[in-house]
């Protein structure tokens, strides 16, 4: 298994910089998934996770300028990595106005994922700074629980207000009650409610437009007033708006309901789903 | 002893008692003739910390009343810290600082003169203490270097700020290398990240230092200095020597000198500082060529080969080492200088995984007439191998057993 990739340019370095502050902010640990075109940080839905899951995938083209892997096989032309995600963040920092980026597998002492940063300096010799972030090899066999989830048909199809303002909201909530209820509808109105045996708070977000659904008859079916519900751990909504630090370029919500709400967001070029699940 | 800090000067002054609370938790203070010293050493003795501030720093500076003995104290550094723990404030609001020692009163008193006519007074009380001493001589280490504090700052810059010990080595082409150091924990299965950074000969003022030589010592102490020298953008200098030698960190002003003496691992086994050491359980230092690496232009592949000629040219720190962890300074042998041979690394007995190197600090003083850079042949480090827990020794002259002649500035 090989895999070489460069980055040269600035902006596409601080894109990916973002990406990996994201991901550390969202998954402590996840799986890096390298293949021929693209880059995708995994989050399954184990236990440990408590049912939440992440897919995050780049093409690679728009960062790299060089890229080379070579998978585990002909016919499984894929790289399954296991790492801390904290550890590829904490490297990308130093590479804030770095010349150029370079990240390959190696194996010094133990599989890792060697970041290497070649930091502008005031003399002729180029200052670099190297990290060797640690990582575990993820056997075939393991792959089929780290494919793409399924989405499912959602019941009600959202655009989301500016996540800055939901955070808030959702931080002063979580102080009263840790059990959250998402409801939205296909009349642009979403609402985030708690409740406790005191008192009711309701959070409600209008004229936020719903994208076009995907089969008609659900439309026609449904009266576009009404609510699609789903209760979910507030820690949990909290978890995935703290690692939305820059606007995101779209951010669809589909509300599954009484079974999960599914965040679609697209930061640029890279786009990100997070599923959380529906408390039991 | 009575001291006047003015103006700019008592922030400086706060930035050193930040710097040294870093290090330890007691703070002597001795009025010496050529300026204020303020010392402090932690508790495993492990590092040595001194800022002497010369009488023109001082507004005032009288270092002891006529015909009185220099008197000398030890304060609790959170008690003196607290009096300089808001640097912003101090910068804006405090126009003097008095500082004075009384021999009669049993308090230090500190005050504060500061804006609107408020003045601020402290009286700390003190110990009587002898003359906190670290036997240290730059001049005897055979490797040094110097840069601007913020050069070295940038370097650190990469490292997490958790993070315990580093390696500074000189590599192939007098290149300056500093790599996390973690200790090896047998059982670990989260491996921790391993970070190097790499400089060019050129960002250093002077480096006159042997390719393959490296130390390792505890970053966290070392920062204490380098925010202290970056903030007052000063020229930073390293003297250090084999591994298990103290290594000596010096800033100098007109009107300040700093010294930080602290700790290296002492290379007792193949898993120490050795940039060249990736294969942490074996016993025997490497001098086989490890896997070539793949062609690439990775500039700092380069290491991998170089290592080999590393391994046999880093110093061992041989019998000089106090036979347990005991602080009673003993009789040093002699040392006859000279270059380890190859034979007698393959005769270094097998290390048991998993036992942290002892941190020691050798001797100075006696024996060795200031020729400090002797190295040593290998063995007497076996008789640490053993034992569990590292504890570093930092043989200083804490008064009784040996009687300071006068308070003696550090060499150097």
């Amino acid at each position: 298994m090989k895999f070489r990739a460069k980055i040269v340019d600035g902006a596409c370095l601080n894109h990916f910089t973002r990406i990996s502050n994201m991901i550390a902010k969202l998954a402590k640990t996840c799986t890096l998934r390298i293949s021929p075109d693209k880059l995708n940080f995994i989050l399954c839905d184990k236990l440990a996770n408590g049912g939440v899951s992440m897919w995050c995938e780049l093409e690679q083209e728009n960062f790299f300028s060089e890229f080379q892997m070579e998978g585990l096989s002909a016919e499984n032309n894929e790289i399954y990595l296991e790492l801390t995600s904290e550890n590829l963040s904490r490297a990308l920092k130093t590479a804030h106005n770095a010349r150029a980026l370079k990240i390959k597998l190696t194996n010094k002492h133990f599989p890792c994922l060697t970041v290497s940063v070649e930091l502008f300096s005031m003399s002729s010799s180029s200052r670099i700074a190297t990290h060797d972030i640690p990582i575990k090899v993820i056997p075939r066999k393991l792959w089929k629980d780290l494919q793409e989830p399924m989405v499912p048909d959602p019941d009600v199809s959202i655009y989301l207000p500016v996540l800055k303002t939901m955070k808030s909201v959702v931080e002063k909530m979580k102080n009263i009650s840790s059990h959250l209820i998402i409801e939205a509808n296909l009349d642009g109105e979403l609402n985030l409610k708690i409740e406790t045996e005191l008192v009711r708070v309701t959070t409600h977000f209008k004229d936020l437009g719903n994208p076009p659904l995907a089969s008609e008859s659900t439309s026609q079916d449904r009266n576009p007033g009404h609510m699609a519900e789903v209760h979910i751990d507030i820690r949990k909504l909290l978890q995935f708006l703290a690692g939305q630090q820059v606007n995101p370029t779209k951010a669809l919500c589909n509300i599954v309901t009484n079974k999960m709400v599914h965040f679609d967001l697209l930061h640029e070029d890279v786009s990100l789903q997070y599923f959380i699940p529906a408390l039991s | 002893m009575k001291c006047l800090v003015t103006g700019g000067n008592v922030k400086v002054l706060g930035k050193a008692v930040h710097s040294l609370s870093r290090i330890g938790d007691e703070l002597y203070l001795e009025p010496l003739e050529d300026g204020l010293s303020l010392r402090t050493v932690n508790s495993s003795r492990s590092a040595y910390a001194c800022f002497l501030f010369a009488p023109l720093f001082f507004q005032q500076y009288q270092a002891a009343i006529p015909g009185q003995d220099l008197l000398r104290c030890k304060i609790l550094m959170k008690s003196f810290l607290s009096v300089f723990r808001s640097l912003a404030m101090l910068e804006k609001t405090v126009e003097k600082c008095c500082i004075s020692l009384n021999g009669q009163s049993s308090r230090l008193v500190v005050q504060l003169y500061c804006k609107f006519g408020v003045r601020k007074t402290h009286n700390l009380s003190f110990q009587d203490c002898e003359s906190l001493q670290a036997v240290c001589d730059p001049a005897s280490c055979p490797h040094m270097l110097r840069a601007p504090a913020r050069v070295l700052g940038e370097a650190v810059l990469p490292f997490p700020p958790t993070l315990a010990e580093v390696t500074l080595g000189i590599g192939r082409g007098h290149r300056v290398i500093l790599r996390s150091y973690h200790e090896e924990e047998a059982d670990s299965t989260v491996k921790a990240m391993v970070t190097e950074v790499c400089l060019g000969e050129e960002d250093f003022q002077q480096l006159q230092a042997q390719e393959g030589a490296a130390i390792t010592f505890c970053l966290k102490e070392f920062r204490g200095l380098l925010s202290f020298a970056e903030s007052a953008n000063l020229n930073l200098s390293i003297h250090f020597d084999a591994p298990g030698r103290p290594a000596i960190f010096t800033i100098k002003d007109s009107l300040l000198d700093g010294h930080f003496v602290l700790a290296t691992l002492s290379e007792t086994d193949s898993y120490s500082q050795d940039l060249g050491s990736l294969e942490r359980q074996r016993p025997v230092p490497q001098l086989q060529a490890h896997s070539t690496p793949h062609p690439d232009d990775f500039t700092n592949d380069d290491i991998d080969s170089y290592m080999i000629a590393m391994e046999t040219t880093i110093g061992n720190e041989g019998s000089r080492v106090l036979p347990s962890i005991s602080l009673s300074p003993g009789p040093q042998p002699p040392q006859s200088p000279g270059l380890r041979s190859e034979e007698e690394d393959d005769a270094e007995p097998s290390t048991v995984p998993g036992t942290p190197p002892p941190k020691k600090v050798g001797a100075e003083g006696e024996g060795e007439g200031g020729g400090g850079g002797g190295v040593g042949k290998g063995a007497a480090s076996r008789t640490h191998l053993f034992l569990p827990v590292p504890l570093a020794v930092l043989r200083l002259h804490p008064g009784p057993r040996r009687l300071p002649a006068g308070p003696q500035p550090c060499a150097g």
